[in-house]
């Protein structure tokens, strides 16, 4: 079963549509005992990162993802939720992220040309980087659909696809356990449900 | 590099899709949920639902088969029409809608856009403008395009962009159901004063209309039509490879 992780931002409708299409079981809860039920987890996020941060850690499920992971569970963070995996998001000030991932989160604006539009919306094609677990069923080249103004700029070890944008965009990342999406899976196609499945496979 | 996205556009009233198709494959041809799922697996990139009921009880048959096509279909959607109110942007969110697309509604309440994006970021808003050349210059038009607000378009648009819309939808008056070809000097004018992504709708005829649309203007990210689709006068997997043959990036894998 998959837990995802509630903490009040976004909409999870797509997200458990999509494991139910896929014919995975799915709990949405913002209570620690119900996800740690789950065999891995989910960490969505969409909106700013000061905020999303924030609610994370009054809930304190900050603490419970940080536990199951030291437990081996996997987890996947998408979109802001890869984003909170890491060490620090610039975003508007200069916030702690969850520090399960080396590097940090920065604008694109100023690192890309000035005629490219931020955000970044759309289906990119994946660059492999290193072997995932996630691309199991996926190709390289396969598009994936985009929404974010903010990137990990992160320690290259850790990072498996990236997405052209004038620059290297990340993509993907893996670190043991800790897995990240940049882009939306639930809204990826069938590109998308491929790599959910790959996850509930590990 | 991020590709241009191929947008069909679901008119829905009562929970039908309105204007006649017939695909091989889909045994209701007036249903949004089929029809949906066929042009997800066609290549589409994205989904327009633009609700044209005037009824409470259609509204809620729309939520319903909203609720259903989300459930189905893993592309974006933007769902349009009776988006009045911040309340409205809630309902159909709920039902699994990604982006929301405000026409009218902007223009009666012109703080609507900025409302709305607060809440639900600027991602989330899609300000679709109806416009027609009125003497020398470009006027938006209200309710469906039946009356003339006045308001000048650039300004209207910059405006709309400044007050956090994430997407435009242009619709030229003057090329649409023409399908001799979008409206070229509209959209240039308009890629050329803002830099959010511009969807182009309006007098797609053949595929050949997509391919000029991205190659004279690269700042267009998407082209939206209706018909042509639905009467199967362009099939979605052959504009792309048309497309790519053209060197336009389109996504073919899906």
């Amino acid at each position: 079963m998959v837990g995802i992780v509630d903490y009040g931002v976004g909409n999870l409708f797509s997200l458990t549509s999509s494991f139910a299409a896929i014919g995975s079981e799915v709990v949405v809860s913002s209570d620690a005992d119900i996800l740690r039920t789950a065999d891995r987890l989910i960490l969505p996020g969409v909106g700013a990162f000061r905020d999303a941060k924030a609610k994370l850690s009054e809930s304190g499920l900050d603490k419970f993802v940080k536990e199951e992971i030291g437990k081996g569970k996997p987890l996947l963070g998408i979109c802001l939720g890869m984003q909170m995996l890491f060490d620090k998001s610039f975003e508007y000030g200069e916030y702690e992220g969850l520090g399960l991932i080396p590097g940090n989160i920065v604008p694109m604006e100023g690192k890309i040309r000035k005629d490219l539009k931020i955000p970044h919306i759309g289906w990119n094609p994946l660059f492999f980087k290193k072997q995932s677990k996630l691309f199991k069923y996926i190709r390289e080249g396969d598009c994936t659909y985009f929404v974010h103004s903010y990137y990990a700029d992160t320690c290259p070890d850790y990072v498996t696809s990236v997405a052209e944008y004038d620059i290297e965009v990340t993509a993907s990342v893996e670190r043991g356990n800790v897995f990240g999406c940049q882009f939306h899976p639930e809204k990826s196609g069938e590109v998308g449900l491929l790599i959910l499945k790959a996850f509930l496979e590990i | 590099m991020i590709t241009k996205r191929i947008i069909p556009c679901l008119d829905v009233k009562d929970g039908r899709v309105v204007k006649g198709v017939n695909f091989k494959g889909l045994r209701d041809v007036a249903s949004p949920v089929e029809l949906a799922k066929y042009y997800s697996s066609a290549g589409a990139d994205e989904l327009v639902f633009y609700d044209i009921t005037a009824s409470a009880e259609g509204r809620s048959l729309f939520a319903d088969i909203l609720t259903e096509t989300a459930k189905s279909v893993f592309i974006p959607l933007t769902v349009g029409g009776g988006i009045n109110t911040t309340d409205d942007f809630d309902r159909v969110l709920k039902c699994g809608a990604d982006k929301v697309s405000v026409n009218s509604g902007a223009i009666r309440d012109p703080g609507l856009v900025e409302r709305a994006a607060k809440i639900y970021g600027d991602q989330c808003v899609v300000l679709s403008v109806d416009i027609k050349r009125v003497g020398g210059s470009f006027h938006v038009f209200a309710k469906g395009g039946r009356e003339d607000t006045g308001l000048d378009a650039i300004e209207w648009i910059k405006r709309g962009v400044d007050h956090g819309a994430g997407e435009l939808v242009i619709n030229s008056m003057d090329t649409d159901g023409v399908k001799n070809g979008f409206d070229l000097e509209l959209l240039d004018l308009v890629c050329s004063c803002v830099s959010v992504p511009v969807i182009a709708s309006g007098g797609a005829g053949c595929m050949e209309d997509f391919i000029t649309l991205f190659q004279t203007l690269p700042k267009v990210d998407a082209g939206l039509a209706a018909s042509v689709f639905h009467f199967g006068e362009i099939e979605i997997p052959e504009l792309k490879r048309k497309m790519a043959d053209a060197g336009i990036p389109a996504r073919l894998n899906h």
